[in-house]
């Protein structure tokens, strides 16, 4: 089983790696750039557990495990933030949101 | 047969994650957090390809599951229009990004697969392997990992504080 080399796992996770970060810095919608980031912890996901079959070490799973529980906390917390943002400015737009900026 | 089902899940889970950020799927966030889900299962299907079978049953509950549902959720509560989001300008700092981006990313895949030692299939696991299975990773988490796992426990009675005192009205 899995005769897929590490170097194509890798290449995909670079790939949606990539994918998200395009996403973070282009759009300006903050629930967009939120999705964007949890592509990025997937594709970082990705390449663990691909370094971990490889290695047969199941240590990289664990690792995985607790990225997806923080990325729920993050996702929770982050979520109240831009609720409580657009109670505020009426707007998820990330370019309204500049308090700290002057 | 098994380089089939990868290519197929690769490119699955490329354009859905690509619809999720580029405008005529992702100007609706509701569209894109529905090409979220589906890039989510994609996933799924990479990680039982690699063997991660506790993994990849904790990426559909808890990604696809409770993560893009709260998304959902707070998408629809917000009701944007898409007149309030504005219009999309591209600018200058924009296009930079993209090809910095662009840029890194084709330097690190090219330095990947020039790499020879990255270029061989892993060793097959044996057909009682219990790699990747609820039990041992479960063993893993109760013994070595017992500390980390109890701090995320806290880590996210933290979160659940912290966001409903964020979301809350009033206090």
């Amino acid at each position: 089983m899995s005769g897929i080399p590490l170097s194509w796992w890798l290449t995909l996770g670079t790939v949606l790696f990539g994918v998200g970060t395009i996403g973070v810095l282009t759009r300006r919608n903050a629930l967009v750039v939120f999705m964007s980031i949890e592509l990025m912890l997937n594709a970082v996901n990705l390449i663990l557990l691909a370094f971990a079959r490889q290695r047969g070490d199941e240590h990289g799973h664990v690792l995985a495990f607790f990225i997806i529980a923080v990325a729920a906390a993050e996702a929770a917390v982050g979520l109240a933030i831009i609720l409580s943002v657009f109670r505020h400015k009426r707007s998820v737009n990330l370019d309204d949101v500049r308090a700290l900026k002057h | 047969m098994e380089q089939v089902i990868f290519w197929i899940l690769a490119i699955g889970t490329v354009a859905s994650s690509v619809a999720v950020i580029v405008p005529p799927m992702g100007r609706n966030p509701v569209h894109g957090a529905l090409s979220l889900v589906v890039a989510f299962f994609f996933l799924a299907g990479l990680y039982v390809m690699l063997v991660a079978h506790l993994v990849a049953v904790l990426q559909v509950l808890i990604y696809a599951g409770a993560i893009v549902v709260l998304f959902l959720f707070v998408i629809m509560l917000l009701n944007i229009q898409s007149e309030d989001l504005g219009h999309p300008r591209p600018t200058i700092s924009k296009l930079i990004g993209v090809i910095a981006v662009g840029f890194v990313s084709i330097v690190l895949i090219g330095f990947i697969l020039k790499d020879k030692g990255m270029a061989e299939p892993p060793v097959g696991l044996p057909s009682d392997s219990t790699f990747g299975t609820v039990k041992t990773v479960g063993n893993l988490l109760y013994t070595s990992y017992i500390v980390p796992f109890e701090l995320t426990s806290i880590l996210l009675l933290v979160a659940v504080i912290g966001a409903v005192i964020m979301a809350k009205r009033r206090l």
